[in-house]
């Protein structure tokens, strides 16, 4: 009975490093049919992420905001809420973090700016959060629907700020006019860990995250509710648990990481918000937060693997010449096996607990298939 | 002679199993057990949650493989090595889980998994007509253009029947079948099983409760842990043998009742009136007072209100009008949570969605209302979790491999009694318990039983609602009896007895007072 078990957990926890692997096996097709050597591709790919010193910082800068951004989207899954909205919510984090560090920098002192900076994100980002939040709680308004909405306002809200009100001085005195934010004063800048890389301090900030979340999730009270809502509505209301205010603090919490993702990577990186800024950084962490299994911890070597997988495919494109598309491709890929993955895991688990339940029948709890069910 | 059956195939005279054994890691599922029903009969298989039925019918329906014994139809040696061959002999099962696609329609699921007669195409016009014809034959009421999400529990399973018989299924096994019916829904499944039998099909009915057995079957095998306890004739054996076999001990149908001495009024209910989930009036004016260490049973058929009684007082259900008073403090408009904290405490009718999280540990599941009181500030003490959920297992004697295992996992008897473990260590003022052993075997029921009546010595004010008679006669000091949303007469325990309840249970209250 022992071994069983856990050799089927085991086979859970490697489920998605198994749907990797094969679509890195997928994505060889695609290569030879663009007339490139997949392993050669593939080896080129590995060094660019491992290859040296340099290349391994590289790859760690760009595990750090997915690792904040997955820990964030692992609460609100936990909570049961789908958070699509990390892109958007990583944006208002980052712009809100930037204004406030270019126009409240100079009258703080360096010691509190970096903190206050990062909170400011974290704020901004929770309250992009909780409008979809409020409106799931209070109307039950699809959050998929309502996040996806809020990136798209989140990207032109960007736009306005950046073309207008918030654009650079110099831009203007030059009147090139190209969308993109003055520069953020040096003191609020994270600090460089081994320069000339760009890995800074953020990648602290991340390990720290997954470290607090996971905390949270399974040492407190609070987490205890989270989890518990997200498992079953139902069971938590009679319990006495405020379904609406769990469900929104998934959300706002989710949002609070995905706007300190947008802080960290503005004061870390690019110490500016430019037009394209970290697209596409929330979508990559809801897949950073699926293949770590939605657990804040499973989110460091899964942020790390898919840090390496950017960078890799960076240097392959580039050495090479596959057309840039195919680094999307590959991603792309990786998302559906991953997220398929799960659905496998899921049937074998049913499959398995349905062997188990032969030996110890359990209450018969028919369901009859309802209307909406047919039709979904 | 082949002897065939009104659905045009070969009917099995005797099906018999020798000397089956069947491991699992860990468990003896099934130890030499001797089986065997003949055509024209009803055989049911009786016996606790766990005792072994279902897998020696898996095995005679080719799911599993035993290690030694052997399957036997009509004298001769079988081997299945799945369900399609155990098929192809005759023999059909119906699964407490119907498998059917809520998609199709009936027609469409009767077909599924058969052989197209002719090249790739399927003659649906075919399966429909075989349909009508069988559901003629056998009195069992389908249009085979329904789709399955538009037909309620017991038409499914009229499907499912129809499905073993359109199959071949000579031998059909039924593996608790009544567990999801209504009363009505299961006299209509014994007039069908009935017209079966006589129509010369043999029958296996799995089950774990006594009456159905004592009313349907033509033969009785008991098992327990494994093994076969007796078989015998249905007219030979009495409920209480039957229990006693099943249990391995005297059970106490009635369970010893000490004199009442109430206490004051706990729980005041004033003109309540609630809405259903339709949002038709289904409370019309509730009153009820029940007093410290009372047990006040709440009679009525299904769907008169009693559940949205309970839930108005827990409050998951708003009232639209009304007065609820705990220890005469009003707790109509408060959350649950303040309720909860009042003295509260409720056993939800639907224990597997409303009662449990069952992903969660049992360990989790005892501190589901109240973790702060396991917490340090906010950081859980885990020590104190675990402390506090192993009293509640060894206390109420519940069946866990540990506090740290899902309580998924448990049997729906063993879960009962962790969420009336839960319960009632929170020393509640006032207890509500909705059919508190709905679906539960005998043990874990008399237990329970055994729990409320404790209670009620304890000074808790209990308010049981059941749909089981029985129940609310054995345990109840006074009855209540609910009717279209308003409770028509109170009788004391000594004034009630199953006659004036089912008259009264009907609307019909003339004679009283």
């Amino acid at each position: 009975m022992n071994l069983r078990i856990s050799r089927s957990d085991f086979i859970i926890a490697l489920a998605p490093l198994i749907a990797f692997l094969l679509a890195l096996v997928a994505g060889g097709g695609i290569l030879l049919v663009l007339g490139k050597n997949p392993i050669e591709a593939y080896g080129v790919m590995l060094d660019g992420a491992f290859g040296n010193e340099a290349s391994l910082f590289r790859t760690l800068t760009r595990a750090t905001p997915l690792l904040i951004i997955a820990v964030g989207i692992c609460i609100a899954f936990r909570a049961g809420v789908i958070n699509i909205g990390a892109e958007g919510q990583l944006f208002v984090g980052a712009i809100s973090a930037a204004g406030f560090s270019i126009y409240a920098g100079a009258q703080l002192p360096p010691i509190l700016l970096v903190p206050l900076t990062l909170l400011v994100g974290m704020i901004a980002g929770a309250l992009w959060g909780a409008v979809p939040g409020f409106l799931k709680a209070r109307f039950d308004v699809n959050e998929i629907l309502s996040t996806v909405m809020m990136n798209e306002i989140a990207v032109q809200l960007l736009l306005f700020l950046l073309s207008g009100p918030m654009i650079d001085p110099e831009q203007l005195a030059q009147g090139t006019r190209v969308p993109q934010s003055a520069q953020l004063p040096e003191a609020s800048w994270l600090a460089r860990l081994a320069p000339p890389s760009q890995l800074h301090t953020g990648l602290f900030i991340g390990l720290a995250a997954a470290v607090v979340v996971y905390l949270l999730l399974w040492r407190t009270t609070t987490g205890f509710r989270i989890r518990a809502v997200g498992q079953n509505r139902d069971a938590s209301r009679y319990a006495g648990i405020s379904v609406p205010r769990y469900l929104m603090l998934g959300l706002v919490l989710s949002g609070a990481l995905a706007g300190l993702a947008g802080a960290v990577e503005v004061t870390g990186i690019t110490h500016r918000v430019v037009e394209g800024f970290a697209v596409g950084y929330g979508f990559s962490g809801i897949v950073v937060a699926l293949f770590g299994r939605l657990h804040p911890l499973g989110a460091v070597p899964s942020a790390f693997l898919f840090g390496a997988l950017l960078v890799g495919a960076d240097k392959m494109q580039r050495t090479m010449q596959v057309p840039s598309a195919t680094i999307t491709v590959l991603q792309g890929l990786v998302v559906i096996f991953v997220v398929s993955s799960d659905f496998w895991v899921r049937r074998y688990t049913a499959r398995r607990q349905a062997r188990v339940a032969t030996n110890m029948p359990i209450t018969p709890e028919v369901t009859p298939a309802t209307p909406s069910e047919v039709s979904a | 002679m082949v002897a065939t059956l009104p659905s045009g195939h070969k009917r099995i005279d005797c099906a018999e199993m020798r000397g089956v054994s069947k491991r699992f890691p860990g468990v003896l599922a099934n130890q030499n057990v001797d089986f065997d029903v003949k055509a024209g009969e009803i055989h049911a298989l009786l016996g606790e949650n766990g005792a072994g039925k279902s897998t020696l019918m898996k095995v005679l329906y080719g799911l599993y493989r035993p290690e030694e014994g052997q399957i036997l139809l009509d004298g001769q040696p079988v081997t299945f090595h799945s369900p399609a061959d155990a098929l192809a002999r005759g023999i059909g099962m119906i699964h407490q889980h119907f498998m059917l696609v809520p998609s199709l329609t009936v027609a469409e699921n009767v077909a599924l998994g058969m052989k197209p007669k002719r090249g790739i195409q399927l003659d649906l016009e075919e399966v429909r007509a075989k349909v009508r014809q069988l559901s003629a034959l056998y009195g069992l009421k389908v249009n085979p253009d329904a789709y399955i999400w538009q037909l309620s529990v017991g038409e499914q399973q009229r499907v499912e029947i129809i499905k073993a018989l359109y199959r071949g299924g000579a031998l059909v096994i039924l593996d608790e079948p009544t567990a999801v019916l209504t009363p009505q829904e299961v006299k209509e499944l014994f007039v069908t099983l009935r017209t079966m039998s006589e129509q010369g099909h043999a029958l296996i009915f799995i089950t774990h409760k006594l009456g159905e057995v004592r009313e349907l079957s033509t033969r009785i095998t008991v098992m327990r842990d494994g093994r076969v306890v007796n078989t015998t004739p249905n007219q030979d054996v009495d409920r209480r043998k039957l229990a006693r076999m099943m249990v391995g001990r005297d059970v106490l149908f009635q369970p010893d009742r000490p004199p009442i001495n109430a206490g004051a009024v706990r729980l005041t209910v004033q003109d309540l009136h609630a809405k259903n989930d339709q949002g038709l009036p289904c409370l019309q004016g509730v009153n009820l007072d029940v007093r410290s260490g009372e047990i006040v049973g709440i009679a009525g058929v299904s769907g008169n209100g009693q559940r949205e009684f309970a839930e108005t007082i827990a409050g998951l259900r708003s009232a639209v009008s009304g007065v609820v008073l705990l220890d005469g403090k009003p707790i109509l408009r408060e959350a649950v949570s303040s309720r909860l904290k009042a003295g509260l405490a409720y056993v939800p009718e639907e224990r597997m969605k409303h009662g449990i999280i069952g992903s969660f540990s049992v360990a989790e599941n005892a501190i589901l209302q109240d973790p702060d009181d396991y917490a340090r500030g906010t950081f859980f003490n885990f020590r104190a979790i675990s402390r506090h959920a192993d009293q509640l297992i060894r206390s109420f004697n519940i069946k866990t491999p540990g506090s740290g295992a899902a309580a998924k996992n448990l049997s729906g008897g063993n879960i009962q009694k962790l969420i009336l473990a839960r319960e009632l260590s929170r020393k509640p003022a006032v207890l509500i318990a909705a059919q508190p052993t709905r679906g539960v075997d005998i043990s874990a029921t008399e237990y329970i039983h055994h729990v409320l009546i404790d209670q009620r010595s304890a000074g808790v004010a209990i308010v049981l609602i059941s749909e089981d008679l029985d129940e609310i006669l054995a345990l109840s000091d006074r009855i209540a009896v609910m009717y279209e949303g308003c409770i028509v007469g109170v009788l004391n325990r000594e004034d009630a007895d199953v006659e004036t309840l089912g008259l009264m249970m009907a609307g019909v209250t003339d004679h009283v007072n």
